[in-house]
């Protein structure tokens, strides 16, 4: 920057305010992705604070209420066993929210891990790990995840694992091509002279320096990590009853009764489709910002 | 003047009302088309287990003896391949009269000899054919085929069921030469003396069948020929009759199925529905604590209330009845004013709960108790039960998290013995007590015994059921082994009824519902009024 | 570059096999075999134990691990499959039947995908930054964010109720009917195609920023001349190229991953096969579906790799 009085000010801010300055000048650029950031937030909060929005218990049961349409009681209705769908709703974020956020990040962050390990190391380890890389992104998505549901049974904690594992492939490739422009940084060759151990490098010098692809690869496996959710549960193969469960509340009964009773099919498909065109909007503008010119292949 | 015109109009009118509406008259021709929810593995009736297998390839067979096509109760035997029949005296000899001029499809005749190598591929498999009921006829001593029309039975000693296992629509009578040549060629071929006669089958889409022209029973079948398409999704199914493109599914419908249709196709579609013989039970696993004690399995009943259940659940389930070890309304039932003294059956929901609740204390179960209930991966009505139950334990005070394992996995699970509590089914062809009851006999005598207990007081009163001289005294042991089953020692637990709903299309006539999806797909007797 | 090429074909090698060994023991860990899903599952009491005994010997599922591998691997080498273990039929019979299906479908969606994208792309790259442009990206990101099985649903409830039709349930080749066969699968196309065009209408998009940006175009534009340069051979072929690599894998997957859209549409297609293969543990058919989807899109790897080196000479080397 030149040394104006502005770049100074600039300089003598606080951190905060930059920050603030930082996301209003993100909002204001791109409203696409300050949109997106809107739906994240909101998603976050009201899983956060599902017990005190959500009118009902989202496991009670009302057997005189059954397949209630909408009504001043129930705002979204209820469904087969007279459960509240709205409450219901609410706690699915929550379910969402933790695979969503779960799988990503575990299967980002191993990817990207592996990614700048095997850029670092590169050689004979590289070849190797990326022909297992490529073995397993040659499955499609949802038959590993099948696969794995398979071996490890249904529920949460399994769902979370049988979406994160075929992402690790996807980022390890992405993160690894980033990695290997900054393996020919002159401070890598600097730090490795230095005598620094190979498992600090890569973690305090390179994995800092492919945050960018990581951040993209991250915010584009949220969305479809809860897509992916949500097809498992339609399934039978994810979360199972009586938790709630954006892609439970559309199997079943909500199929059977689809013209009679059609909130049970329409509020929970809109809550996942508004939940993952947040988080699309969100991690696209992201993208944008943080380098327009990287693209990205599968 | 008046009064006796009205009362030749009353004569008149309930005469026209007399005659049963059935007095139509069969029409001839026309293709029925039906979907099937899951295509078999093969065409073997003597292998296979599945409904998949009978609603496409039964008509191109038929049995030794079949179960009434117009017997709503699907129990009473009806001669098929076997024109009569006669018993000896001490039960232990069974003769059957053969048909005369029955022919294959490639114009040979059928003979005894024919019957005879078919019921022994069933009953004696020679090493390395498999026969899935082979377990059902150790009570055969042999078959024998004294001349070309008579078939013989020698039993070990008398059986009271033994009848009704000649009922099993499974079993085809296949050609004694084929069988000499290659006893698996029924596998992949078909060659039957039924009324239809094999055209093709197109894997994953569709079977088709033809009329056969010299079948025995003359004047039938009336339909030109049948077509049943392999459709895996209900809502597929469902779309196909209501867009009319296909008649009737013999499996089931769902409730809110028939209510879509009834409501979309008004008087073209007829329902008819009936209990069927399937329930779904709650295993409980004797060798895990606290399940050991029967206050806890007690309990566990107890906290159902199934009164309610009948009536809410039947709305989006295909459940239904109120049931105890036989299925409501079959000769040997138990009525609902002894059935509901049972426990888990009281009409008082709240008293029963607080005597769960006592029990629980009783017995030293803390207030929220957590155990997994483990459930089988197939959506209809495993999970609305589950459900369900889930709920009214935890109306108990348990807290009880459901482990659901797909359907090929879940049969080798409960088998180990790892599970607590699970869900356990039992589905018949013909409602039967010794059949219906087996299950429940000890494990070490039943290994199809999950929940894993040894109970010498129960094994005795099935035996003592199943020889049985009088009808009373059957109907007693049978309360008596029921209230054993169910309200002491709650072995096993029952949850509801399976309810059979099979709207179809009214054009369809000549075919009545039974409790079985098994039973009456010949479709000789079916045919189509346009 | 004949020696990238073999290189790069040799690359191909292990990377199949890692997909045979990894599917192989995959299926061997997951509880249950094919014979339990076939008798256990009936409800009655009889089931025996030699009839399951028998069934796995003729399955050769009772000799060891390394044997069941090198018997398949043998069979692959010559190109035969095999025998389904649910049906006992010849496995290239059982795809047959379900290819034509899933690769009509595969295609169909391709192009719908591509025709959205590519004017869709272009139009928000020109328009960057207008309201033209947020339509088109909130347009395509709405279609990656909906559930393809809830799309579904709403299609057939809209044709059910509001029409009062419904699409064709047997599949009926294009030759043989095209009125039946397009009536059947016009529907799903526009689903998926509909999902997929997103990835492509975004590539589109940042591909013909990255065009727009060069010297050339911006001094054509500020001439007035950019359309008609825009839409120019070589401008249109750099940014075709990563557009091209997308639809190209994405058609890979389209193959065999429309898992829940075919449940929802009734589709005899391969995704479908897919689900019944692993729920009756039917062990050669799954590796055989899996090797196939495998080696189309390593394939299909390939072939973009070497159209990236052909173009840009520069990879050639490395």
């Amino acid at each position: 920057m030149a040394v104006t009085k502005e770049a100074l000010d600039t300089l003598a801010r606080p951190e905060r305010a930059r920050w603030l300055q930082a996301i209003a000048d993100f909002t204001w650029q791109r409203p696409l992705g300050a949109v997106g950031a809107a739906i994240v937030i909101v998603m976050s909060v009201v899983a956060l604070s599902a017990e005190l929005l959500a009118p009902f218990d989202a496991l009670l049961t009302d057997y005189e209420a059954m397949l209630a349409a909408p009504s001043v009681k129930h705002w979204l209705g209820t469904d087969a066993y007279g459960r509240d769908v709205l409450s219901r709703v609410i706690y699915g974020s929550r379910t969402a929210l933790i695979v969503g956020l779960g799988a990503s990040f575990i299967g980002a962050t191993i990817g990207a891990l592996i990614g700048v390990a095997s850029a670092y190391f590169g050689g004979r380890v590289d070849m190797i790990v990326q022909r297992i890389m490529d073995v397993l992104i040659s499955f499609p998505l949802i038959i590993l995840a099948l696969a794995v549901v398979a071996i490890l049974g249904t529920g949460v904690f399994n769902v979370v694992l049988a979406i994160a594992i075929p992402m690790i492939p996807r980022c390890a490739r992405v993160v690894r091509s980033s990695a290997l422009s900054v393996r020919e940084m002159p401070y890598v060759d600097a730090a490795r002279a230095a005598g620094f151990t190979d498992a600090r490098i890569v973690l305090r010098h390179m994995l800092p320096n492919v945050m960018a692809p990581y951040l993209i690869m991250l915010t584009a496996f949220l969305g479809q990590a809860i897509l992916l959710e949500a097809s498992l549960s339609f399934l039978g193969l994810g979360v199972q009853e009586p938790v709630a469960a954006w892609g439970l509340m559309l199997r079943g009964a909500a199929v059977d009764f689809a013209e009679t009773a059609p909130w049970m099919a329409i509020f929970p498909g809109v809550a996942i489709s508004l939940a993952v065109f947040g988080f699309n909007l969100f991690g696209d503008s992201l993208r944008d910002a943080l380098d327009p010119r990287l693209r990205t292949t599968q | 003047m008046t009064k006796r015109l009205a009362g030749l109009l009353a004569v008149a009118v309930s005469t026209v009302l007399a005659f049963p509406l059935q007095a139509q008259t069969p029409r001839s021709g026309g293709e029925l088309v039906f979907p099937v929810p899951s295509e078999p593995p093969s065409y073997d009736g003597h292998r296979e287990e599945t409904f998949g297998l009978i609603h496409p390839f039964a008509p191109f067979y038929n049995t030794l003896l079949r179960v009434d096509p117009f017997d709503k109760g699907g129990t009473k035997p009806y001669p098929s391949l076997a024109e009569s029949w006669t018993v000896s005296a001490d039960g232990k000899t069974y003769t059957f009269k053969l048909r005369r001029g029955v022919k294959f499809h490639d114009g040979s005749d059928m003979t005894s000899r024919d019957v005879k190598a078919s019921y022994d591929k069933i009953i004696f498999p020679p090493p390395g054919v498999g026969s899935s009921r082979k377990g059902q006829y150790a009570v055969v001593e042999a078959v024998e085929a004294p001349d070309s029309h008579t078939v013989v039975f020698r039993l070990k000693n008398a059986s009271g069921s033994f009848m009704a296992s000649l009922l099993s629509p499974y079993n085809f009578i296949y050609k004694a030469d084929i069988l000499a040549k290659d006893p698996n060629w029924h596998e992949k071929n078909v060659m039957g003396t039924g009324p239809f006669t094999f055209v093709e089958h197109v894997k994953g889409s569709h079977v088709v069948g033809k009329k056969f022209a010299n079948y025995w029973d003359k004047g039938k079948p009336y339909l030109d020929g049948f077509r049943a398409i392999f459709i895996r999704s209900s809502g597929a199914q469902v779309a196909a009759v209501r867009g009319e493109r296909a008649h009737i599914q013999f499996r089931g419908f769902t409730p809110a199925d028939r209510d879509n249709l009834k409501a979309a196709l008004g008087d073209k579609i007829v329902v008819q529905e009936s209990a069927w013989d399937c329930i779904l039970l709650v295993g409980i696993n004797h060798e895990k604590k606290p399940f050991d004690d029967k206050r806890v399995r007690r309990a566990l009943t107890l906290a159902l209330d199934r009164h309610q259940a009948s009536e809410s659940l039947s709305k989006i389930a295909i459940v239904k009845s109120v049931a105890g070890v036989q299925v409501p309304g079959t000769p040997f039932a138990t009525p609902p004013g002894e059935l509901n003294k049972l426990a888990g059956y009281w009409t008082d929901i709240d008293k029963s709960r607080a005597e769960a609740r006592r029990l629980l204390k009783e017995a030293g179960v803390p207030e929220g108790f957590s155990f997994t209930f483990t459930n089988r991966g197939i959506p209809m009505p495993y999970e609305p039960l589950g459900v369900w139950m889930i709920d009214q334990w935890r109306q108990i005070g348990l807290n009880v998290q459901q482990q659901v394992i797909e359907p090929a996995a879940y049969f080798g699970v409960i088998r180990k013995g790892d599970a607590q509590v699970f869900m356990d089914f039992q589905c018949g062809y013909i409602v039967e007590p010794d059949l219906d009851m087996y299950k429940f006999v000890s494990s070490d005598r039943n290994p199809a015994n999950y929940s894993r207990y040894k109970d010498p007081v129960l094994d005795d009163l099935y035996d003592k059921q199943s020889r049985a001289r009088s009808v009373e005294e059957r109907t007693k042991l049978i309360r008596a082994f029921e209230k054993r089953l169910l309200d002491e020692e709650a072995h096993y637990l029952m949850t509801l009824q399976w309810h059979r709903i099979i709207p179809h299309s009214s054009k369809v006539k000549g075919w009545t519902v039974t409790p079985s999806h098994y039973l009456n797909n010949t479709l000789d007797t079916v045919w189509l009024s346009e | 570059m004949t020696v990238y090429i073999i290189k790069r074909m040799l690359m191909m090698i292990p990377t199949l096999l890692g997909v045979a060994v990894l599917i192989f023991l995959l299926l061997r860990v997951v509880p249950g075999d094919v014979v339990e899903a076939r008798y256990m599952g009936q409800g009655s009491q009889f089931t025996s134990q030699d009839l399951m005994d028998i069934e796995r010997k003729k399955l050769g599922l009772d000799q060891p691990l390394w044997k069941q591998f090198t018997t398949w691997m043998w069979g692959i080498a010559r190109l035969d499959f095999g025998l389904s273990m649910w049906t006992g039929s010849p496995i290239t019979e059982e795809i047959k039947l379900r290819f034509a299906l899933s690769l009509q479908l595969a295609v169909m969606a391709t192009v719908v995908a591509t025709l959205l994208a590519i004017p869709l792309g272009i139009l928000a790259a020109i328009k960057q930054d207008t309201w033209i442009d947020y339509a088109v990206r909130v347009f395509s990101i709405a279609g990656l964010a909906m559930p393809s099985f809830w799309l579904g649903i709403l299609m057939i409830l809209v044709m059910l109720i509001v029409f009062k039709w419904l699409p064709p349930m047997v599949f009926t080749p294009f030759w043989v009917n095209p009125w039946d066969n397009l009536a059947q699968l016009i529907w799903p196309a526009l689903a998926v195609g509909y999902r997929y065009s997103a990835v492509a209408t975004r590539m589109m998009r940042s591909a013909m920023l990255e065009v727009l940006r060069e010297d050339y175009i911006r001094t054509a534009r500020a001439k007035g001349l950019w359309l008609k340069l825009i839409l120019s051979r070589h401008a249109m072929k750099n940014a075709m190229l990563p557009v091209i690599t997308v639809v190209g894998l994405e058609f890979a997957f389209l193959l065999g991953g429309l898992v829940v859209t075919e449940q929802v549409f009734n589709l005899n297609g391969l995704g479908l096969l897919f689900v019944e293969a692993i729920s009756h543990r039917d062990y050669t058919l799954t590796q055989a579906l899996v090797l196939i989807v495998a080696a189309v899109f390593i394939f299909v790897n390939f072939a973009t790799d070497i159209a990236y080196a052909w173009l840009d000479p520069r990879i050639r080397y490395r």
